[in-house]
């Protein structure tokens, strides 16, 4: 289909603007005006309507079809908080509105749902304190690596290392090089699928600064020695970091803050049903333990004494600024007033269903795939399409296979210590119809690896492209529209 | 083939003695196991390089590696076709998509490499 | 309950393949010694319930005030249009574009947007989008320092105030050193930033036009930089490049800023859009995901990620970044901005912010006691003197129904009696008439 810039016609507009009603012509002297007018494309709203329709029908989201891609939680997005967040009160508030003098009372109804979110997910985790303030999950992870840093600073701790378990996402690697630390990793235990509680005693010593652990894990494994884990970590001071991305597992089941871990991330786009915008806006706010707190970014938002809200800057010992402003507050919103509709029972019953929905699909596909580690699995599964990889079908013909089946394929390749890994989370929004809908077209890709493999290699054929060239991308690097010649 | 005229480090590059310099490039397995390759980063012709230090990135679809010098010297060359076509290095890693020279090494140090035996059975081991 | 398909006889079903009696069973791995010491969450409720609750919380916000607050951020227009398309579910609930088969249409979107970018500030490539003006700015910096190998940032006392604390705390673990350079009569003060440059300097940053709203032509600072291999770093405000110079005219290095004006809400700070721009040379040093043209198996056009191997996930404790994200529904919403308005609609909206502006100012000039600072030309926000404390001003502007505009008090010692006043193409003649009066008449107060 064209690119947007090949139907423009000259002099085309889609928005009208208000006609100038003030008296005055302003000019830009000269020297500081641009020499020629952006050449963005001329359209009228309808031919911009008919053109971004037409892409949105080139993509899938959660409300096409099924959309297991592990780690991810793809889960089905409320359309309430979408008009919640619409709400004028809360869309035309302009961020500096509160740091006027006395401005917080300009904003108490915003104030208010930072606040109270930051209650309840200090309740649903086990934490002392929360920050809104990051803007994805991998910018949570950043910003407690930087609190932890900010701790060992503060306490003249001499620290330089953090520990990482070699399953792990990998952006935890990046944070904690950003927040200065080098990075060692930790090996699974292959009997169990967990972090290997001995391997990582002979690995932490006094330049440890932090472990940063994912429970239930990336193979999906609950990791039930957390304490002993703790006891090692604390023992020098280290500081013990939940990854969030996996929470969706365990909520009114685990609470991280409970099992001594002193900071968590959890990603409110994941967890807490916030959709996923094809690749962002999120939302990660990190939780702490109380010796933290004085670290946390600034502002904070307080309650006072007569129950109004108030922005606090006045901590000495804070990182400082990490976003511009109070995170991506319409997001934080969504994930309140879904919370909110959840309730205890609700987000209960969301950790039950995830579980079960993903042990279902463990159990009625272990008989055609490998399965890594066969053991009760918490929200995701981890299979491995190795035994179809012999036939010459790798886990990426699986994925594309299933495309033409009509789904979203499930995560491939990671766990990295997984060969030929297929990481599926079915989320806990979908019915045990559409997944036995997936396990057919499952079995009936196992099967085909065995019957007629080269019919896979072809897929993905429905789609209004098939298999992309990325090598071809990568040395053309066309990445702007350029008219032709 | 692992050619025998050369010398191979355990990090893959493979080091051959051309008169007072060495040329360096990648394994076969070592272009085998990154992909297509989509860009190279060479050195600087004059820089230093220590043994064991990253000197250049290999960038493919799959992997951004770091390549490491096999030895101690200067930078003497380096193989400017490859800001083209990348892709040499997958067509013809020991020849063609050989990457830089390196002048002034120390001999010494090329005792500590294996040879191609040696390296195709460090292959077979991991 | 909740967004949960499966009946009690189904879960049932589901239990049986999995060999287990109960639910409590699948969670047995956690030990009692785990379980939650409270979980003391308020039951659930209905939709309406929620939706009562949270509009009353919406409704105990000041956001009918008439608004001249910037700072960087901005009450510009939204077509209707965008909201209309952004709600269709295939954008917003799909993921990052990990298969691009299914995702042409977010891949597709992405690659205009970079070209907007690209156009709107004249440079070679932009990427798909950070997650503000502030971290945007923030990578630029390390995009520098990786490119020269050299460690000292100088930065123009113009920069966005909010952005300088974020780029301190950022780098404070980092072996980063920092120089800043005060503004002379609004502008950068070429003597103090030329002194101030040495050959451990990476990166110089600018802003244009900057936080007070003053307009400059930095050509000059850049060949300098050039000449002494350091780059330069500029963010913008991409309205305001309906009209100024852009980055690309002056040989930029790398243009960033924040992408909010472009359709997207206020919305009490985020989300917003940071945007990046480059050239060429420098395309394998930005973060971000970047989306290139290719073909397919069958010689059909269509989009990917590229150039994915500098990421985290591939690069781990090597990445320089850790942004995985971009802010994809804010970029389409840019995107589908930049679209409706087009080339004619861009110039005419920022025109109309400096109309007005010029208009508010001269308003404004007549009020007794009322200074504007007016050295140096401006866009649409300029900064004015107030015979009092500007804090406890705007403080009386409220209760007459406006937000005046933003104290620079809070972030400059010394400027406690300085206002900061923006004003976009939406402020009418009529309200921008009723603001001079009532600032005339609180100031008689």
């Amino acid at each position: 289909m064209s690119i947007i810039y090949e139907k423009s016609i000259p002099n085309r507009q889609g928005v009208r603007l208000p006609a100038c009603d003030v008296p005055v012509s302003g000019s830009i002297p000269k020297e500081y005006r641009r020499s020629n007018e952006a050449e963005l494309c001329e359209l009228s709203e309808v031919d911009v309507i008919r053109h971004f329709t037409a892409l949105s029908r080139k993509n899938y989201g959660v409300d096409t079809n099924f959309y297991p891609l592990g780690s991810c939680t793809m889960k089905y997005n409320p359309k309430f908080t979408e008009k919640l967040a619409a709400l004028d009160g809360f869309a035309s508030l302009h961020p500096l509105l509160p740091q006027l003098r006395h401005g917080g009372l300009l904003t108490q109804g915003a104030l208010a749902v930072c606040y109270k979110l930051e209650r309840v997910l200090s309740e649903i985790c086990g934490m002392d304190e929360f920050t809104l303030q990051p803007m994805a999950g991998a910018h949570g992870e950043l910003t407690a690596m930087m609190l932890i840093a900010a701790y060992h600073n503060k306490k003249g701790n001499k620290k330089s290392e953090v520990l990482i378990p070699d399953e792990a996402h990998g952006t935890n690697p990046s944070s904690a090089a950003i927040a200065g630390y080098s990075v060692k990793p930790v090996p699974t235990n292959p009997e169990n699928g967990a972090l290997d509680v001995e391997a990582l005693k002979s690995m932490v010593n006094e330049k440890t600064a932090a472990l940063m652990l994912t429970n239930p894990n990336t193979l999906g494994i609950f990791n039930s020695d957390i304490h002993k884990i703790a006891d090692i970590v604390h023992k020098v001071d280290a500081q013990l970091y939940y990854d969030g991305a996996n929470l969706n597992a365990v909520l009114g089941k685990f609470r991280p803050g409970d099992s001594d871990f002193d900071a968590i991330h959890v990603n409110l786009h994941k967890t807490f049903a916030t959709p996923h915008g094809g690749g962002g806006p999120g939302a990660g706010p990190v939780g702490v333990k109380e010796h933290l707190i004085p670290f946390l970014p600034i502002s904070r938002v307080v309650k006072r004494d007569d129950g109004t809200y108030a922005l606090n800057y006045k901590y000495p010992d804070s990182i400082g600024y990490i976003a511009p402003f109070y995170g991506n507050f319409s997001v934080c919103l969504k994930a309140y007033a879904y919370i909110l509709l959840l309730g205890k029972e609700g987000l209960t019953e969301v950790s039950e269903n995830a579980v079960l929905n993903a042990n279902y699909l463990l159990h009625s596909l272990k008989e055609h795939y490998d399965v890594p580690c066969m053991r009760t699995c918490m929200h995701e599964c981890v299979l491995s399409a190795q035994k179809q990889a012999e036939k010459g079908v790798r886990a990426l013909d699986v994925a594309k296979a299933l495309i033409d089946r009509g789904f979203h394929p499930p995560t491939v390749y990671f766990p990295l210590i997984v060969k030929e890994a297929l990481m599926i989370e079915p989320t806990e929004t979908e019915s045990k119809e559409t997944l036995d809908a997936f396990v057919e077209a499952m079995k009936e890709i196992a099967k085909l690896s065995e019957t007629d493999p080269e019919s896979l290699q072809q897929s993905p054929e429905t789609t209004p492209v098939s298999r992309l060239d990325e090598a071809r991308a990568a040395k053309m690097m066309d990445l702007v529209y350029t008219k032709p010649e | 083939m692992t050619p025998d005229d050369r010398k191979y480090a355990e990090s893959h590059e493979w080091i051959k003695v051309d008169g007072d310099v060495v040329v360096v490039g990648i394994s076969d397995h070592a272009q085998e196991s990154l992909g297509d390759i989509t860009f190279v980063e060479l050195p600087e012709v004059g820089a230093e390089v220590t043994k064991g230090s990253d000197c250049c990135v290999i960038e493919s679809v799959k992997a951004a590696s770091d390549i490491y010098a096999p030895l101690s010297g200067t930078i003497a060359e380096v193989n400017s076709e490859l800001d083209a076509t990348p892709e040499l290095i997958n067509q013809s890693p020991y020849d063609e998509g050989w990457m830089f020279k390196i002048k002034g090494f120390d001999a010494a140090e090329l005792e500590t490499l294996l040879d191609a035996a040696g390296y195709s059975s460090f292959l077979e081991n991991n | 309950m909740g967004y949960i398909a499966n009946t009690e006889q189904q879960q049932r079903e589901m239990l049986k393949t999995c060999n287990a009696s109960s639910i409590d069973e699948l969670f047995n791995d956690i030990p009692n010694s785990l379980k939650p010491k409270s979980f003391d969450i308020p039951a659930g409720k209905s939709e309406f319930e929620v939706c009562t609750l949270i509009q009353n919380m919406a409704s105990q916000n000041y956001s009918h005030l008439t608004n001249f607050i910037g700072g960087g951020f901005y009450d510009h227009f939204i077509p209707s249009a965008i909201d209309a398309l952004i709600s269709r579910s295939e954008f917003y609930t799909a993921y990052t574009p990990y298969q691009p088969e299914l995702s042409q249409g977010t891949l597709q979107a992405i690659y205009e947007y970079q070209t907007d970018i690209a156009r709107l500030a004249d440079m070679e490539v932009s990427n798909a989008s950070l997650y503000d003006g502030g971290t945007a700015l923030y990578e630029a910096c390390q995009m520098a320092i990786s490119t020269n190998r050299r460690n000292r940032i100088v930065m123009d006392g113009g920069v966005n105030p909010i952005y300088k604390k974020m780029l301190y705390s950022y780098t404070s673990n980092l072996s980063i050193d920092f120089c800043e350079v005060s503004v002379s009569h609004g502008q950068s003060d070429r003597q103090k930033l030329f002194y101030s440059l040495d050959e451990k300097t990476s990166a110089v940053v600018l802003q244009n036009p900057n936080f007070f709203g003053v307009i400059d032509d930095h050509s000059d600072i850049v060949e300098k930089c050039h000449s002494m291999g350091i780059l330069v770093i500029q963010s913008t405000y991409p309205i305001a490049l309906g009209l100024i110079k852009t980055p690309g005219e002056i040989g930029v290095d790398i243009a960033t800023g924040e992408g909010q004006s472009l359709g997207i809400p206020l919305s009490f700070g985020g989300p917003y859009l940071g945007f990046m721009a480059t050239n060429k040379k420098l395309v394998r040093k930005m973060p971000g995901r970047i989306v290139g043209k290719t073909l397919d198996n069958k010689g059909r056009e269509g989009f990917v990620l590229t150039l994915q191997a500098r990421e985290q996930h591939i690069r781990r404790e090597k990445a320089t970044s850790n942004i995985c994200t971009n802010q994809a529904l804010c970029a389409l919403r840019a995107h589908i901005y930049l679209s409706l308005l087009g080339k004619k609609g861009l110039t005419q909206t920022a025109q109309l912010c400096l109309d007005k502006a010029t208009y508010a100012k001269k308003r404004i000039k007549e009020i007794p006691g009322v200074d504007v600072m007016e050295s140096s030309p401006t866009f649409n926000e300029f900064t004015i003197s107030l015979p009092l404390d500007a804090g406890e001003f705007a403080g009386m502007m409220i209760d007459r129904g406006f937000a005046a505009g933003f104290p620079l008090g809070r972030y400059y010692e010394g400027m406690e009696n300085y206002l900061l006043v923006a004003v976009t193409e939406k402020r009418t003649k009529h309200e921008i008439g009723h603001f001079a009066e009532a600032m005339e008449e609180a100031l008689c107060q």
